[in-house]
């Protein structure tokens, strides 16, 4: 297990490789659907000081407010092919070092990854209890009122968050690997 | 023989019925998923990610909070004694919708498609939504599945013939599209999953037959020993595929395959998907006028 503090520079994450597992600690910001769409569509600036050099994690939590202060009750990831589309540009506007959700990314994630020295991190689906307890503290929540509790944007501080690199900076991604030889065995099944 | 329908106490039976769903996953499911855990090579990305969802399926149950955070699409399969009003269940099972929301047994998950608007409720058009029957027991059963969206965007629909998958209609077509279609969900669906299959139907009708599949007890046996010899055939050389637990690779693919089939017109053959995650959220209570139970 490799432990990463965030933020983290560019260095520090090309180090890692496809297959190493990763405690996350420090803080982050979920974001999903309606936040990549407003990154990729309005660059909004007040977010380059939660983004830059940590994780946007995919994902909408259950959340739970007691005595003024919200607390994260379930919080796994989401799935991230949906963000294909946003992700390229957006891991290269905000100088992002991780983004971690679940299923992979394509090819043009693969691709800023390499070029802005990026890694995606993959967290076990439906593992939703585990990961509400890493979270630590919410400091902050963006676009509550307009984007609801899913898809707004949480600021939260984790401890012993665990991932496993999937995706890395130097063009390797599990997914493409074992999509590869998955499809030969369907053809070969389905006789095709 | 008219039934006693008591709106309060059954709100809070649905109540119960929701958090129990939501937090604890049925035995059955834990049993394949352990199973699964001792199949792969100890040390595996398979094996630990299967030891890391069943640690989670334990806290979540002891903490009675959600397994998952995505609490889905509420779909509710309901049985009546003759003469129970449709309207007062609908109404008391809104209440207990919302009453769960409020304790985060579910996520708010209900967004108007044209406003973009959650309701934070989990109460909206459709939401939750109702298939129901009617039997001759004094008995209101409930069935309940949390299906998270995640699998429900890997499910899929097929019509045979298919030319690229050189697929007739027939049950060896039916084969071919679910090899091709769990194939194309790879881990996003969060493998290993269980597959609720629909053959025959219209494209509604279809669906509604797979999705009814995902009730039934992984270790059951399919009464129609052809669709029985589909579902052994398809659970071995899914599990062939090599996609593994989240799509980490692995012996495990699938837990479970689920095969029913409706009546079709002769001019339509649907293969209808409902892929379950590994999460297989499901739950039936049973209602009588003293008493309530789950399974």
């Amino acid at each position: 297990m490799i432990n990463i503090n965030l933020p983290i520079s560019e260095s520090d994450i090309r180090k890692l490789k496809v297959g190493d597992e990763v405690s996350l600690n420090g803080i982050m910001l979920t974001g999903r659907d309606e936040a990549h769409s407003w990154m990729f569509k309005e660059k909004p600036d007040e977010l380059r000081e939660f983004l830059k050099d940590t994780v946007i994690y995919h994902c909408g939590p259950i959340v739970k407010k007691v005595n003024d202060e919200w607390h994260f009750v379930a919080a796994g990831p989401t799935t991230s092919i949906r963000e294909e589309p946003y992700q390229g540009q957006v891991i290269k506007e905000y100088g992002i070092r991780g983004v971690m959700g679940k299923g992979g990314m394509g090819e043009k994630t693969l691709q800023a990854l390499n070029e802005n020295g990026s890694v995606y991190l993959h967290a076990v689906g439906g593992a939703a209890t585990l990961q509400a307890q890493t979270v630590k503290k919410v400091h902050g929540v963006i676009k509550l009122e307009e984007f609801g509790v899913p898809e707004a944007l949480w600021i939260i501080e984790v401890e012993d968050f665990q991932a496993v690199v999937t995706m890395d900076s130097h063009g390797n991604s599990l997914h493409k690997e074992i999509k590869a030889a998955s499809d030969k065995v369907a053809d070969e099944l389905i006789g095709i | 023989m008219s039934f006693k329908f008591d709106v309060n106490r059954f709100s809070i039976a649905v109540t119960e019925l929701i958090r129990k769903v939501a937090t604890e996953l049925p035995t059955d499911v834990v049993q394949a998923m352990e199973t699964a855990r001792d199949n792969e090579e100890k040390g595996s990305p398979a094996n630990s990610v299967l030891s890391y969802m069943l640690q989670n399926v334990n806290v979540a149950k002891e903490n009675s909070t959600p397994i998952c955070q995505d609490t889905g699409t509420n779909i509710y399969f309901i049985t009546i004694p003759e003469g129970v009003s449709l309207r007062k269940i609908e109404s008391a099972i809104v209440d207990a919708t919302r009453v769960a929301t409020e304790k985060t047994y579910l996520r708010p998950n209900a967004v108007d498609s044209v406003t973009g608007k959650n309701s934070g409720d989990n109460t909206g058009i459709m939401a939750p939504y109702f298939h129901y029957e009617e039997w001759d027991e004094p008995t209101i059963k409930v069935e309940l599945m949390l299906k998270g969206g995640g699998c429900e965007n890997v499910s899929d629909q097929y019509k045979l013939p298919d030319s690229r998958l050189k697929a007739d209609r027939n049950l060896d077509g039916v084969y071919k599209c679910i090899i091709d279609a769990i194939n194309n969900a790879q881990g996003l669906g969060c493998a290993p999953g269980v597959a609720g299959i629909g053959i025959g139907g219209d494209r509604a009708s279809g669906m509604i037959i797979a999705k009814k599949q995902l009730f039934r007890k992984l270790t059951d046996k399919n009464p129609d020993p052809e669709l029985e010899k589909l579902e052994n055939r398809l659970y071995t050389d899914l599990n062939k595929l090599g996609i593994g637990p989240m799509g980490f690779g692995g012996l495990t693919t699938m837990l479970g395959v689920k095969i029913g089939a409706a009546h079709r017109l002769p001019a339509s053959f649907f293969v209808s998907l409902a892929y379950s995650c590994w999460a297989d959220r499901r739950n039936t209570m049973l209602y009588t006028e003293s008493e309530v139970s789950y399974d």
